[in-house]
């Protein structure tokens, strides 16, 4: 639903991370690390980017989201395990105690420039 | 030619999140934000848990709403300090972000807040995401509700660290199943303490305060 909010984040971001020698060099592709259990509509994202870099130098930049898949780990016995739906009871010892590794990322992995 | 440059989307979020949670400790307050989707009974569970606490443990309330301040005027009737954001002036947003929080509790005194609660916006999905500087989360679910809410919307019972299953004394006239939502909400999130409450009634209300002043005593001490 703040996929607009998120888009304007992304453009600051990568027009922020270009080096001064860089200054004024097109954004052509944003990768980024979206997980699993990030509240994020891929869809919806690259929409919003799309609007909001229309008519400026960023316009037709490619959003490329990379997913990452939800990985726990048990508390109790140590077992790692990626989730495939939201079931968070650790399959080896049916411990509730289970923390996340991964699958909350909405990271800004790189970006990439066109070269002159 | 690629650039590196691993930085959150939310960074600016979660700077301020953090700049929150630092005023909020050297002022030795204890914040909690609240979330639910709208019509669970946030107000009213947060009406009837602010009798219980004020006036012997000092509360103040940041309540946030697309629109009205419905909700304020009903909360600043219990006497406690209530800042009412709209959210529409930010856009409409679907949560309370970490600088909307900042720019709220100027409106507070915080050296006479020991538990700040922030009523969110009433969205299963987005406050979620928003770190706003608190120290715990608490969802509201209501028996009105699907059963299956907690595994539509698992990022907001896996980051809460307590569930209030609201409106129970609707249930003789319900056909629900409450078996089937607390082990939902168990298989999300197994530890996580469940209280089940009518706001409406008051029944089941003193498990869930008793929890509350514990925590804020935890970091008060």
């Amino acid at each position: 639903m703040h996929e607009m909010g998120l888009a304007l984040q992304i453009v600051e971001i990568a027009k922020a991370s270009l080096p001064p020698e860089l200054a004024g060099a097109r954004i052509q592709r944003v990768n980024l690390k979206v997980g699993k259990m990030a509240a994020v509509v891929p869809e919806s994202l690259r929409f919003c980017f799309a609007a909001i870099t229309r008519n400026t130098p960023m316009e037709g930049a490619e959003l490329f989201m990379q997913e990452v898949a939800v990985v726990a780990r048990c508390g109790a016995c140590g077992h790692e395990w990626t989730l495939d739906g939201p079931a968070f009871r650790c399959p080896a010892c049916d411990s509730g105690d289970v923390r996340m590794l991964s699958g909350r990322e909405l990271d800004i992995v790189s970006i990439e420039v066109e070269k002159d | 030619m690629e650039i590196k440059v691993v930085r959150k989307v939310l960074d600016v979020n979660d700077t301020m999140a953090a700049r929150n949670r630092e005023l909020f400790s050297s002022k030795k307050v204890f914040v909690l934000n609240m979330m639910s989707s709208p019509g669970s009974g946030k107000t009213t569970t947060l009406e009837k848990t602010l009798a219980l606490l004020a006036p012997a443990l000092r509360c103040a309330v940041i309540v946030g709403d697309v629109c009205t301040t419905n909700d304020a005027d009903r909360l600043a009737r219990t006497g406690v300090p209530v800042v009412q954001v709209n959210t529409d002036a930010f856009g409409g947003d679907c949560h309370l972000a970490a600088h909307v929080i900042e720019k709220a509790a100027m409106d507070l005194d915080l050296d006479q807040t020991e538990l700040l609660i922030v009523e969110n916006v009433g969205n299963l999905v987005c406050p979620a995401e928003f770190d706003i500087g608190e120290d715990a989360r608490v969802v509201v679910l209501s028996v009105t509700e699907g059963e299956d809410k907690p595994l539509k919307y698992p990022l907001m019972f896996r980051v809460c660290d307590a569930a209030l299953l609201n409106k129970t004394d609707l249930l003789p006239h319900l056909d629900y199943d409450k078996a089937a939502v607390l082990a939902n909400i168990r298989q999300i999130h197994p530890q996580m303490p469940i209280f089940e409450i009518s706001a409406h009634s008051g029944d089941g209300l003193a498990p869930w305060v008793d929890w509350l002043k514990e925590q804020v005593g935890r970091k008060l001490r």
